[in-house]
């Protein structure tokens, strides 16, 4: 063979057989939380559009709300919202040039994990004590 | 030898012909987000289980109606911005166009709905 240097060239890592760093778990979620949060502000926009439209509307769409699917689907938006938030912020930080070490992804991105589901459990015990 | 500088070579250039007008509109909402959202949460917190006239006399309000309404705007628009990135990866040719104009007449129909609804709340409780 030509090649001598056959075995010692970087290859690609395919997704397939590539065990993803935490850093790029966490990129992927900041996009999947942004797209999830839909259901989160249309749930709400439609129980604002229903409580004007009469009483009615309101009374399916406050079922909804305050139902157990509504539970899961605002404590999900709070935490997707708390994710989306604090991946954000790292973003900015990443866009100045801070952070982009190996080391320190791994750290924010534990950080971001720990911080929203802190925020949310927070949120949520605001919610139900207020 | 390129007799052009660097600001000259970067404007309006881009896969997008626009530069970085696209990633600046996304950082100033990211900006003004960070703020909203804990506003936000806090002023829908306080709304759910409100009875009816209650709700429309709470977002008649001003604090609670400006929030929800800027939450909504800026929300929706770095939602539709947002989007157009994802959609700019996955998606090509005809089936590109038809996401990126669901996407935004979908961003905009809810921005509308938002609005109406904290309007007519505003309109209907003022106290005379």
């Amino acid at each position: 063979m030509a090649d001598v240097n056959r075995g010692n060239r970087p290859l690609s890592p395919h997704l397939q057989v590539y065990r993803l760093p935490i850093a790029a778990w966490t990129s992927i979620l900041t996009r999947i939380t942004g797209h999830a949060l839909v259901a989160g502000i249309v749930l709400i926009v439609w129980w604002l559009v229903a409580a004007v439209s009469g009483p009615g509307a309101f009374a399916v769409a406050d079922w909804v709300v305050r139902s157990w699917i509504g539970f899961i689907v605002l404590a999900g938006s709070a935490w997707a919202l708390w994710y989306h938030t604090l991946a954000g912020i790292r973003h900015l930080f990443y866009d100045a040039g801070i952070g982009l070490g190996i080391e320190e992804a791994r750290k924010s991105s534990w950080a971001i994990i720990a911080g929203s589901v802190a925020l949310t459990l927070l949120s949520l015990i605001l919610f139900f004590i207020g | 030898m390129r007799y052009i500088t660097p600001l000259k070579a970067a404007q309006g250039l881009g896969s997008a012909h626009s530069g970085t007008s696209h990633h600046w509109a996304m950082t100033v909402s990211a900006c003004a987000l960070v703020l909203l959202t804990p506003a936000f949460l806090l002023v829908i917190g306080k709304a759910i289980g409100l009875p009816r006239e209650a709700l429309m006399m709470y977002f008649g309000r001003p604090y609670p109606g400006i929030i929800t309404a800027l939450f909504v705007i800026v929300g929706m628009v770095h939602f539709i911005k947002g989007t157009r990135i994802m959609i700019d990866d996955y998606f090509n040719h005809t089936a590109r166009k038809v996401a990126i104009i669901v996407s935004v007449i979908f961003g905009w129909a809810v921005i509308a709905a938002a609005i109406f609804a904290l309007a007519k709340m505003a309109f209907t409780t003022i106290a005379i």
